[in-house]
């Protein structure tokens, strides 16, 4: 049985051990965006042994590139982007603390694979409602790679902010398993 | 001939991109508030429901559906008594959409393919234009989102695949698509043509109001079956495992070559945004 579990950053090792595929989360706390040229940047600075501009530790990365704010709302419609394009690089990021990712659409085997090596998993978040996950987000700030517009690294502060648990720590995988039942 | 004055194509494309990005049609609401009814898994249920009020949020208070707010793919039937004066005709869209996606605060996702730096504001547009008896100038203008749009297809088959080929491509396409186009999807359909025109065709097939079948009763059978067979795959809402992975199939159809038999899909997702206005 699913379960609806408040979740709050930063995030240890117990608490991920705990998420089950098809889990209902709410996060509350920091949680940091970045999409594909954030995560490039990234990926190229670990490779070179330089230090990264955030400390990933216990994290959570969400895949977004938000819309513009608008003047008097803390943060643009934010919905998440499709994962699969992060795949190259998340198992890196997992290597050195990443504890969460959210967006959506599939991850490749070896992803799921370091999640269950690292103790990390993954959490959509529904795709297309950017207006309505804005909403969960209080405070946002630019802390890394400005230069990137939409694709810059923001700190976002998250209240209740809504997902549910794809794949966790054991290889299991909502997708998969949400589509066998449901096939005909 | 009836003068058009470019200035007035900007403005009309100005708003179409506002329009699009915050407001959905008739036609779309009316599907998902269908597939809400007929979804069965309740994660599917809650998906909806969640889509809906995002609609409503975006509506009041005048965001963005979804962030990624696309690029603008805008068609244009040019009636051909019209004389454009006051500028460059494809210029006068650029602008439309570079307002349009400044001042309503819509995210700039124009970028170059290599060294993937944003052009940022969103231009150029890609815009299709056809000329057309009559002195009108219509425009249909379709934001399309990166998502969806990276899980198109084209194919050119042997003739021998036949009817039945097309199908079950369409049908492996949507299932290997998964959650990644954001379902529940718009399946655009389009068969014929050459290389180049068929995927204009898949991506005109979305452009046909939901509900609204093809009017070849062979095609419109097509259509029925298509949706059945994609809405047993059980992707369901956002590739959660659903009833319903898609709101509509759309085919179209073209003659092509002897020797060819070419075909395309292309995915849109929930956020089915297109705007119609007629200058």
């Amino acid at each position: 049985m699913s379960q609806e579990i408040r979740l709050k950053t930063p995030l240890t090792d117990a608490d991920v051990e705990k998420l089950k595929a098809g889990d209902k989360v709410l996060i509350t706390g920091v949680i940091y965006t970045g999409r594909d040229a954030a995560h490039k940047r990234l990926f190229d600075l670990l490779k070179e042994g330089k230090p990264l501009p955030i400390d990933l530790k216990g994290q959570i990365i969400y895949y977004v590139g938000p819309a513009p704010a608008k003047p008097g709302h803390p943060y643009g419609s934010a919905g998440p982007t499709t994962s699969g394009r992060m795949d190259a690089y998340s198992p890196k990021l997992m290597e050195i603390g990443l504890k969460g990712m959210i967006g959506k659409g599939m991850r490749k085997k070896e992803v799921i694979e370091a999640m269950k090596k690292y103790k990390a998993v993954y959490l959509a978040a529904t795709g297309g409602a950017g207006a309505l996950l804005a909403k969960a987000v209080k405070k946002a700030e630019t802390v890394a790679y400005e230069d990137l517009g939409p694709e810059a690294i923001s700190r976002l502060e998250v209240v209740d902010f809504p997902a549910i648990v794809v794949n966790d720590t054991k290889g299991s995988d909502l997708y998969q398993q949400g589509m066998e039942q449901y096939a005909r | 001939m009836r003068e058009v004055n470019t200035k007035k194509i900007t403005e009309v494309v100005r708003k179409m991109c506002i329009d699009s990005n915050y407001y959905l049609t008739e036609d779309v609401l009316k599907a998902l508030d269908e597939g809400e009814k007929k979804e069965e898994s309740p994660v599917g249920k809650e998906v909806f429901q969640q889509l809906k009020e995002n609609i409503r949020i975006a509506r009041e208070e005048q965001v963005a559906i979804c962030q990624d707010t696309g690029l603008a793919v805008v068609f244009v039937e040019l009636g051909q008594e019209v004389q454009i004066v006051g500028g460059d005709f494809n210029e006068a869209i650029h602008e439309g959409v570079r307002q349009g996606y400044k001042d309503g605060y819509l995210r700039k996702s124009s970028c170059h393919p290599f060294t993937r730096v944003n052009t940022k504001d969103n231009t150029p547009a890609i815009i299709h234009l056809s000329l057309v008896p009559g002195d009108k100038i219509k425009i249909v203008l379709a934001p399309k989102g990166g998502g969806a749009e990276n899980m198109s297809m084209v194919a050119m088959l042997s003739p021998s695949e036949g009817i039945e080929g097309v199908k079950n491509r369409v049908v492996e396409w949507v299932k290997q698509s998964g959650s990644n186009p954001c379902p529940p999807v718009v399946v655009g359909v389009g068969v014929g043509g050459t290389f180049e025109e068929v995927a204009l065709t898949a991506k005109k097939a979305l452009l046909r109001p939901l509900g609204q079948k093809n009017p070849d009763p062979q095609l419109a059978a097509m259509e029925e079956e298509l949706l059945t067979r994609v809405n047993n795959l059980g992707i369901g809402p956002q590739g959660l495992g659903g009833r319903i992975t898609a709101l509509a199939v759309n085919v179209e159809l073209i003659p092509c070559h002897i020797a060819s038999f070419p075909m395309a899909v292309n995915l849109n997702c929930h956020a089915h945004r297109h705007q119609e206005a007629v200058i």
